[in-house]
Parts: C-alpha cells; structure tokens; sequence
C-alpha cells in the first residue's frame, strides 16, 4: 500500500541500473520513460564507462503507453547491440511497460543468438526498490546467463556484498573483502568495479562457495545460485569494520572453508597489532575528547546500521542509542537482523527501529536524550537534525551531499581506522 | 494562444506550440521551415535516455519556499526529493533564509497499481498538512498512477474541503512530452491557476524568472538604477510573494524556454507585458533587453544611461580577449532557450559555431512568433549546420569526431566529460548567468580562454579511456536513426 515516504532514502527496482554499470562493460537497456535513468543516477561516480546518460531508453510516449512499446525495444536493442561496445546488454523494465503489458521477455529472447549476451530483469518501480532491483539483476544473470559447473576451482570464492552506488563505498568495500579473503589462502571472485567483469561473471559457477557479506540484501541470490549452481554458501551478515570484527569474521570465513586455524590467528595477530599501535597513539583522543558523548545512532540501511553499531560498541567501547534502519527491510529478514543488533558485547542490546519515515527516525531522535553531543551517523537529511543538537555528524548512507568518496572504504582494519578518521575529524572541530 | 487556468492539465509543447526533438539540417532551413510551417519533427528509432518532465515541473515548484510537494508515484518518480532537499537548504542558506519545503513521495506499490491508492494518497495529504504546516501543496502525478487513472483531480478537491491553502494537482506523467521542459509549462500553469492573485495595485516590481539566482545581488542593484526590483522565480520565492507578481510592471527571464508559460500566461491573463527580446547574453542580447525592458516600463532613458557607461568600461576589454578567440571552432548542444543565444554570442566574440545542437526546438512562441534568437540570427545572416536532439549524445559524438571542434559548450550535467574524453576542450554553462551581461560576457570570454589553453586534464583522460561507441557508428552519418522527412 502506498506510504509516506517522507526524507527518502532508497530508489526504486528500476534502480539497478545501477547495480549493472558497476559491472564493467554491461550497459543497462531501459525500456521506461526518457527521464528514468537521469533521476535515478547520481553524481557519485556514475560517469564512467558508460554513463546514464548514455543508456539506450526506449523513452516510452502516449502512443506507446496505448500501442506497446515492443517495437520500439526491438530497434532499441537491436541499435545499441551496433552503436554500444559492451560485454552484456542487460534490459531493465520500468513501469509504463509492465503496466501496459509489453512481452518484454519475447522481445528479448529475439536476441538470444546475438554476439553478446542480452538478458532481461523486471525493474518496473512499483515492484519495489532499488535493493529488490540489485537481486533482479543478480537473478537474471543466474538465471538467464549461468549454467551449473562440474569442474570447480580450488579455493574460488564469490563474494557478494550490498547495493553499488547506494552504498558510497561499494568499490572500496568490495575490493577489501577480496583482499582479507586473499589472505586467507583463497581465490576472490567479484563481478563490480575495475577490472572485473564478464570473464568474472562466467567464473561464478567454478567456485567452491558464495560469501554473502550483507544482512539481507543477496539472501535470494545466494540461495538461487545453491539451487540452481549447487553452490554452497556462506552468510555473514554483519559488514565487518575495525579490529574487533573483522577478526571475527576472518575466523567464520575460514572456518567455513577449513582454512587451517593457526594461519587464520596468524593473520588477525599481525593486522591486530598494526591496529592497535595506531589505536594506542589516538587513545588520548577517543577518552579524552570534551564534546562528544558516548551515545550515538546510525540512520542507514541494515548493512551500515549493524555494521558500524558493532563497530562502534564491540571495538569503540561506544553506547548504543536507538539505531534506524531506512532499506525497508522485507519482513521476513527484520527478526534475525534484530538478533544481530541485540548480539553486542557485555550483553549490550541495541534497540533497532525499521523505518522508513524519516519524520519519525528525526522525531525518535529529538525526543532522545544522549546525555551529552550524540554522534550521528546518517544521510545528509540528519545534518539539520544534527546541527540541531549539537552533535557530530556524518554523512555515510544515502542520500550523500557532504562527503566525496572515490575509492575509499569502511571495511576490514583499515576500513575500521578510516571510519575513526572521518569521525573524530568533525570532533576535533569543536572544543568545550 | 489560450493558456486555460480551469483545467490542471496543460497541453504538451508538441501539441500546444508544435516543438520537436528530432531535426538535422541547417539553421537557415530549420527557421524557414518554421515560418511556412512545415517543419515536421523526426522520431528515432535508437535513443539514449534523456529528462522526465517532472524532474523540470517539481524542481521548480519545489524551489519556493515552505511549500510541500506529494509525488505521487513508485519511489523511484520522487527520488528527486533528495536532491530538492540538499537545493533548498544549500539555496536558503545563501540567500540567509530559511525553507522549510518538504519533497515526499508516496511508494507505490504492485497492489495500488491493480485497487488503487486513492485513500492513502487522501491521508498523506492530510498527515503532510498537519506536519509541516505547509503554505501551499502541489499533487504530483506519475506515469503509474497517470496510466491506472488515480483522480488526483479529485482527491485534491476533496482534501480542498479541510484545508484552507492552496492545494494543486500537478500532471506531470513522463510519457506525455519528450520535451522536459513542458515540465517548466507544468509548474507555471500551477502557479498561474492556483497562486497568483488579480492585481490590487501596480508596483515598480520586474518578475525575473530564473534557476538558482546567482546574480541576484549584481540584478538588483543594476535595477536601482531604473527604480525597479526584481522578483527573482522560482528559487527561495514565497506564496505571499507569488500571490502578487500578477502587480508587476513586466516579467522576464534568463532563459525563454523556462520563462515563456509564465509570461505569457501573465500577460493574457493580468496584462502583465513579457519582455519578448533576445536573452540578455553577450553584447547585443543585453543591450536588446535591456532596451525592452525600457521601453514596456517607460525608462528608456535610463536605460540608454546606464548602457552607455557600462559600455565604456567593457567594450574596450571585450574587444580585447576577442583577438585571442578569433579563428576558434565550437560546436555546442543546449536547451533552445540557450543554443541560438549563446550562438549569438560565440559569434559576437569571433567563435565560429560549426554545428550547433538543441535539445528540442519550438516551432514558434506562445504567441505565435518564431523565437527572437533565431529571427536574430537569419537577419544577421548567421548560418551554421544545426540539429535537434533530445541530448542524444550519440549524434554529439559522432559530431565531434568529425567536425573536430576547439571547444564544445554544453548546459545539461553528464555531458561535457563526453566531450573531453573525445579529447575536445568543453566549457560547461549551467549557471544561466554565465554570459548575463557585459561583465559575465567578459567572463565567458576568459573561461573559454582558460579552457583551451590548458588542455592537460582532457588530454591526459582522453589518452587513457577509450570510448563507448563503435567505430561502426562514427562511420555513419548523423541522421541514420531519425525516421520520416530526413533531410
């Protein structure tokens, strides 16, 4: 039923154009309206390669709303497959087509014989958002692209993680994931950013499992590739940032996949100990800083939630206040992920709201008392809020206006020690 | 022209004033076409996505201040709301005031495509109203809820019965016009049916209809000089403010495309005269407007004053950099509102225009003229190879391969990096007043010179990046996806 969307932070399914411009030499095909594309994109990073501006769009007019637009996508198509160097050709519907009735699907399978691959996702918005969208595309290419492997390669891992360019730091996330699981002994496989791509993308039914790194966003995937690919998987829901938690989840990952025991402590043990050398010089500041209270809340998606709610409490020694999960987390995921926020050292319990009206997240937040500057970590809709109660503010989920991110990232020790950079870079701004 | 305040649905510019999106010829025979009246618009049968109409009708209506706006649409149609948001804050605070705007949307899902959400769209009205205490509402529409047949008409009056402001239903689904800006036609047809006020009393006010008013400041104090204060629409506007611009002396804009639905329409309707000159940009836009302006509220010769002092400061220094840009070749792709006045510019500062691109074209004005800007041109003599594209950068491409161009000038985001990787030196020209003026021409004039003088940045990218496009296509001309009446 419709809702009151009010401070949003999500796009909708058709918003997986995205999710295919991350993978390098896909171009998304949209058969929506003219404007679909540019109000979905972003300026954060999304000119590359291709750009949105540039995806074929069959621009969808009256004349189709009442005629079909089939016609119009076969010459779309066929045209882009002649004008565009691409790898893969991913068709995304939005709405008007899927309303209409187009037979998307048909004029798709026309293509089936061409050089390049030519897969189909439904995207229409009203399916759902932007993260529904990322599992279309995924699916499509499982189901559409893939065919299940007899050989496997030794030690190949798939790692699947949450939304590119939703989250700001997809490509520095990702690439940190690959190299903590690199040195555990084992082969990474990603499809996003950089130098990865189709070669990858046909490499993802040799592996020997999927980690999933995400509280709910894959889930579908992972347990259609295990179905469909017979491929394991591994889920993990907790993005692992800083010391603490990222040791945790290279023991879980080697566990899982029988690295032995003493490599997996022999890693953590030379990464701990950078850590903590870092940590020791910047221990006076964390303790002693006049401003900021030890209370703080994060408006985000469920990945950055939980993720940086760990951070913050199991490594930082921080408290919890009310933590805000905007993704419109589908119901069936909510009370695991609860568990997750309610798993916290010395039996700390965060309280955990899913919501995804803003007016009530900023009205929770007010009414709360932090005992003290809370820190909030949230979209640039709680700058305002922010300012409000003098806290410290940063922008780390969608929508970002007050950071640029090219590459960096809050994943694994580093990500945990950019993540205190940022953070204590607002709090030294300020003096009591 | 017939601009008719009863209904809340405005005709398309296709329909209401015959623009196109799809032309490839010369500009002297877009114009004849135009003035005999049988210019005929192509389609493509291959295109890149573009604008949605709604992006331009509620980024301007959400730009006046404390004002809510419901879209009502899948999250997707009102994740404009982001970026209005950051705008209004960002905007407001330059200004030093405050906007308490509110962008929402409504989510629709699967299930109110097949029931409908009529009901819900009724409370979110009511729940937004009690919120924020807005000034005035505007319903949005969507494609999805334009195609299942939600009433907006209807539950706006409705809700009309509780609340006592302005409460506006917005057409505004995507696939009505290829031309996003029927969206600007859309948000002045709000304004004009729901918010203007009949003049109680004249007032020595211009109503100057711009983007983001970054000449604010420089505009009214150059209108001191005439005893006149602009009104500056949309950005950071109140209700009250809107509620009396029917009192004005006149209205303009920075841009005819934005600013022609609004004009007119205050015209028909108020009396309110439109300024109906070239743009002020470059020497001879300036100076026509100004004059203009003069001539409907009775200054001209303070006008003629002021022109002949800023003359003498700039001429000499406009002469100047002109020396160094003679001989260059540009190659420029814009709204219609700004391609035939900037060409007039490049031209006035010895800039060769080779191809010039519009992003749609109007056959003719609301009140039935051919666009000043192109009238200008043709008597001048000014000719150049031209094309209507709804920023298909495919064709921009493959024009610049072949025509090879010193510079590109673009408007629109995401499309001067296409150029630079091509390897051509582009200027972007967002801010409206980059060329407003004697002042900012000089400016113009400068950054061109800087853009072309240093060209390491789009060398060094253009050496490392290889483009998208088939050597397939830039073999091919131009023209070979635009069906019916090529040239």
């Amino acid at each position: 039923m419709a809702k009151l969307l009010d401070k949003q932070r999500y796009k909708c399914a058709l918003g997986a154009m995205q999710t295919v411009q991350a993978i390098s030499r896909a171009i998304p095909i949209l058969h929506s309206g003219p404007g679909c594309a540019q109000k979905l994109s972003d300026s954060i990073g999304s000119s590359g390669y291709f750009s949105p501006n540039i995806f074929p769009c069959t621009s969808i007019n009256e004349k189709d709303v009442v005629f079909g637009g089939a016609k119009k996508l076969n010459s779309t198509i066929e045209n882009a497959l002649k004008v565009i160097d691409a790898d893969l050709y991913v068709v995304l519907t939005g709405c008007i087509p899927e309303i209409v009735g187009d037979d998307t699907d048909e004029v798709v399978s026309r293509f089936a014989d061409s050089d390049k691959p030519v897969i189909y996702a439904s995207t229409a918005g009203f399916k759902g958002n932007n993260y529904k969208g990322h599992e279309q595309v995924i699916d499509a290419i499982i189901d559409q692209y893939l065919e299940k492997s007899d050989e496997k390669e030794k030690g190949l891992v798939n790692i699947w993680a949450d939304v590119p360019y939703q989250d700001l730091f997809w490509l520095g996330n990702i690439r940190e994931l690959e190299n903590l699981i690199k040195e555990l002994g084992l082969i990474p496989n990603t499809i996003f950013g950089y130098d990865r791509g189709i070669e990858n993308i046909k490499k993802i039914p040799k592996a020997e499992f999927n980690l999933l790194v995400s509280p709910w966003v894959s889930v579908t995937n992972v347990k259609k590739m295990e179905r469909k690919l017979g491929i394991p998987y591994l889920h993990y829901p907790t993005l692992p940032i800083g010391a603490y938690e990222t040791s945790k989840f290279l023991r879980e990952v080697g566990k899982f996949a029988g690295v032995d025991e003493e490599k997996v402590e022999d890693i953590i043990n030379k990464h701990e100990n950078y850590y903590y050398y870092l940590i020791e010089r910047y221990a006076d500041m964390f303790l002693e800083t006049r401003v900021m209270a030890k209370q703080f809340s994060v408006v985000a998606d469920a990945q950055y939630a939980l993720g940086i709610t760990k951070f913050l409490v199991n490594d930082l020694g921080l408290a919890p206040a009310k933590q805000f999960v905007v993704d419109d987390t589908p119901k069936k995921f909510q009370e695991e992920i609860r568990k997750e926020f309610e798993n916290l050292n010395y039996g700390l319990k965060a309280e955990v709201s899913f919501e995804t009206d803003g007016y009530k997240i900023h009205e929770d937040i007010r009414n709360h008392d932090y005992h003290g500057y809370p820190l909030i970590l949230g979209s640039y809709y709680e700058k305002e809020v922010a300012e409000e109660l003098f806290g410290h503010y940063l922008n780390i989920s969608w929508p970002v206006q007050d950071k640029v991110v090219l590459d960096d990232f809050y994943v694994g020790y580093t990500g945990g020690i950019r993540l205190i950079e940022d953070i204590y870079s607002v709090a030294v701004q300020r003096w009591n | 022209m017939g601009i008719n305040l009863d209904s809340s649905n405005v005709a398309t510019r296709e329909n209401r004033i015959g623009s196109i999106t799809g032309y490839i010829g010369s500009l002297s025979d877009l114009a004849n076409q135009s003035n005999c009246g049988t210019l005929k618009g192509c389609s493509r049968c291959f295109s890149q996505s573009s604008t949605c109409l709604s992006s331009c009708a509620l980024g301007q209506l959400s730009a006046i201040r404390d004002i809510a706006i419901i879209h009502h649409g899948p999250s997707g149609c009102s994740v404009a709301s982001a970026n209005a948001y950051y705008l209004d804050k960002v905007m407001a605070k330059k200004r030093g005031v405050t906007n308490g705007t509110v962008y929402v949307g409504t989510d629709v899902n699967e299930k109110d495509t097949i029931f409908g959400s009529a009901e819900s769209l009724k409370n979110i009205i009511l729940e937004v109203n009690r919120r924020y205490s807005p000034k005035a509402i505007f319903v949005a529409s969507s494609c999805t809820t334009g195609i299942i047949g939600e009433d907006i008409d209807s539950i706006v009056d409705e809700v009309k019965r509780e609340i006592n402001i302005p409460i506006v239903a917005v057409h505004c689904e995507g696939f009505k016009s290829r031309i996003w800006a029927t969206g600007f036609d859309i948000s002045d047809h709000a304004v004009l049916s729901s918010i203007v006020k009949p003049p109680k009393q004249k007032r020595n006010t211009i109503n100057f209809k711009n983007f983001y008013e970054s000449a604010r400041p420089e505009i009214i104090e150059m209108f001191k000089n005439f005893d006149l204060k602009p009104i500056f629409l949309y950005c950071n506007s109140t209700v009250e403010e809107l509620e009396h611009i029917s009192e004005s002396l006149a209205t303009t804009c920075i841009c005819g495309t934005l600013g022609n639905y609004l004009g007119n329409g205050l015209e028909e309707k108020y009396g309110v005269p439109y300024i109906r000159s070239i743009n002020p940009l470059g020497i001879a836009g300036f100076e026509a407007w100004l004059r203009e302006i003069g001539r409907v509220t009775d200054r001209t010769e303070a006008v003629e004053q002021y022109i002949a002092k800023q003359r003498e400061k700039y001429i000499p220094q406009i002469e100047e950099v002109k020396k160094e840009l003679k001989g260059l070749k540009a190659v420029l792709g814009m709204g219609p509102g700004y391609t035939f006045e900037v060409s007039r510019v490049l031209n006035e500062l010895g800039i060769e225009v080779v191809w010039a691109l519009a992003w749609h074209y109007d056959r003719k004005y609301e009140n039935g003229d051919v666009p000043p800007s192109m009238e200008y041109l043709l008597e001048n003599d000014i000719d150049f190879e031209a094309s209507v594209a709804d920023q298909q950068n495919y064709e921009v491409m493959n024009i610049l391969n072949k025509y090879k161009p010193d510079l590109y000038l673009s408007r629109h985001p995401g499309s001067t990096v296409w150029a630079i990787k091509n390897g051509t030196p582009a200027v972007y020209v967002a801010d409206e007043y980059m060329i407003f003026g004697y002042e900012h021409t000089l400016e113009f004039a400068h950054s061109i010179l800087d853009s072309i003088h240093n060209r390491s940045f789009e060398k060094n990218l253009a050496r490392r990046v290889k483009l998208p496009y088939t050597d397939w296509w830039y073999k091919q001309d131009v023209d070979s996806f635009l069906e019916e009446g090529k040239k």
